[in-house]
């Protein structure tokens, strides 16, 4: 259908190719430089190239505390799993309950409940930083899951979703259920529940990586190495001992904290764009 | 649609854990930012004093303040335009590739799940002034790059690993957009004898135009917030406050410097900004309703 130039073709294969080379460039780098020693990469030749040491840096950061980090990467790794599992499969509990309630029932009060959920789509939780601290502080939650996960899963994202998914489903499915005798919780667990699987899926991974990512958070909420995560360690080992950080240490920890999220979209990559393109409009 | 009408409980059991966790998490923490705005609290934190709007002059008048509010806006701009205009480029080729498409999608939008921690440490390692692959490339072209001493220089590193990692984001949102638009349309417009370049800013540029838009507002809002990490990984704000953004300063001033009035006045003038930025993506996500 189109009205193509074959040279046009070839030079749109070329741009995007380069295009995808230059975003992989930085993490090609890492990774190969991860395989240096430092000294190595510190002698002028660029380290395109896998360097000596394999997956020696690995081996040894997932295994022994490193820089300032006073934990071996594997207990970081298990941590950042934690809060990132928690955040997922949380925020989808409490969403797609909260949105049945507000879509399959009428009861006084309903829609003061969606605007008081549905407000919390504005303000991401950096703004209000400070006073959240102060509260998770107050109720002895610092250094432990639950202050890792709560505040993050305070917002209405999820529960928007669901509820434009219910809305766009035919009533006569509820007078059916209703009709064969099924009460709301038969209604949710074999109707509802079964058809709302592919949203699912779309938001558990967005909130998966979100839950990974997250930086400023954990930063304050886990002074404990013990409940520290893998992406707010990462500026520990950036510091400069003797002028250059250790950066053979730095590039493999980097390439372990974005190794599982990226894996994530790829392998999920169908539900990953649904998921984004239907949670953002 | 048909509700459930009997039963009076059931449904407040059912919100009961977003509502608790939402009062616990969200309006309290948001409720003490703009109550303690009006305060002053004392150096050992045991007494304060209302002292009305005069933490909001105060963060209003203050010249560092005023340079956050610069640089956060030439940062955003910065990451929109350059995040969009490359995104818009490789999804418009991506969208003409009759075969092949899925596979550029997928080593375009890998970037998305970096954490923007790790895209900082990523461009820091490029750029580290001893051993990094492009300030050495520049260094033989004679310019000394260090981000540590040059603050344009810092501001533009940060620009670059946010560009990179935000582009993959406004490439899904403009691929969808592409694919979405009527091939009749183009394919009239070709028959009339308009060429790609004529077809592209006459008939898929305009009908891009909500995308366009959403993503204008969505980029602003990962440039105020999201990069926190990308700015504390490679330049911590510095050097000189040259990267402070309004929501580093929040948390230099209310975590580092324990300044909670004036912190807690910064946070609500940010969520009056981000509010009004919302506001007026709803009444554009009203219209596009309309019209379709």
């Amino acid at each position: 259908m189109r009205y193509r130039r074959p040279g046009l073709d070839v030079a749109t294969h070329v741009i995007l190719i380069i295009g995808a080379l230059i975003f992989m460039l930085p993490v090609l780098l890492a990774l190969m430089a991860s395989t240096h020693t430092l000294p190595s990469l510190l002698s002028g030749g660029l380290a395109l190239l896998p360097g000596s040491e394999g997956l020696d840096h690995y081996i040894q950061l997932l295994t022994q505390p490193a820089g300032g980090v006073a934990v071996p990467t594997w207990r970081l790794m298990l941590n950042s799993l934690i809060m990132a599992l928690g955040i997922a499969v949380g925020k989808l509990t409490i969403s797609i309950i909260a949105a049945y309630a507000i879509v399959f029932f009428r009861f006084r009060f309903r829609m003061l409940c969606f605007w008081l959920i549905f407000v919390t789509l504005m303000l991401p939780v950096e703004v209000r930083i400070v006073p959240t601290y102060g509260v998770v502080a107050d109720l002895g939650l610092l250094n432990s899951y639950p202050g890792l996960i709560l505040p993050l899963i305070a917002s209405a994202t999820a529960t928007f979703l669901f509820r434009q998914f219910f809305l766009t489903l035919p009533p006569e499915l509820l007078e059916a259920a209703r009709l064969d005798g099924a009460g709301p919780w038969r209604f949710f667990r074999d109707i509802l529940l079964p058809l709302s699987k592919t949203n699912m899926a779309a938001l558990f991974v967005i909130m998966f990586i979100y839950g990974w990512n997250q930086y400023l958070w954990p930063l304050l909420a886990a002074s404990d190495a013990d409940y520290a995560t893998l992406v707010m360690s990462l500026r520990r080992l950036t510091i400069a001992q003797d002028g250059v950080p250790p950066w053979q240490l730095a590039t493999t920890m980097t390439v372990l904290a974005l190794l599982p999220p990226v894996a994530v979209i790829v392998l999920m990559q169908r539900w990953f764009v649904k998921g984004l393109v239907d949670s953002e409009k | 649609m048909a509700t459930f009408q009997r039963h009076r409980a059931f449904p407040w059991l059912l919100l009961l854990p977003q509502l608790a966790i939402v009062a616990i998490f969200f309006f309290w923490p948001a409720f003490q930012a703009l109550r303690r705005s009006f305060y002053v609290q004392d150096a050992f934190g045991l007494g304060e004093r209302f002292v009305g709007l005069s933490n909001y002059v105060a963060v209003l008048t203050s010249a560092l303040w005023q340079q956050a509010l610069v640089n956060t806006l030439l940062f955003s701009a910065s990451v929109a335009l350059g995040a969009m205009s490359i995104a818009l480029l490789l999804a418009t080729l991506a969208d003409r590739v009759l075969r092949g498409a899925k596979g550029y999608r997928t080593l375009l939008i890998w970037p998305y799940a970096v954490a923007p921690a790790a895209a900082g440490v990523l461009w820091l390692f490029l750029f580290d002034p001893s051993l990094g692959i492009i300030s050495r490339a520049l260094g033989s072209l004679g310019i000394h790059w260090n981000q540590r001493l040059n603050g344009g220089q810092a501001m533009l590193l940060v620009i670059i690993a946010s560009v990179w990692q935000q582009m993959s984001y406004n490439f899904i949102f403009f691929l969808a957009g592409l694919q979405s638009i009527p091939a009749s349309l183009l394919e009239s417009a070709a028959i009339d004898g308009a060429g790609p370049w004529r077809r592209f800013w006459t008939i898929t540029f305009p009908l891009l135009s909500p995308t366009t838009f959403f993503l204008l507002v969505m980029n602003t809002i990962y440039a105020f917030f999201e990069t926190f990490g990308t700015i504390d990984t490679t330049t911590g704000g510095g050097p000189n406050n040259a990267t402070t953004t309004l929501v580093y300063k929040i948390y230099q001033d209310g975590i580092v410097g324990l300044d909670l009035g004036g912190s807690s006045a910064q946070s609500v003038i940010l969520m009056v900004l981000v509010g009004l930025l919302t506001l007026i993506q709803f009444r554009y996500v009203e219209r596009r309703v309309q019209y379709y």
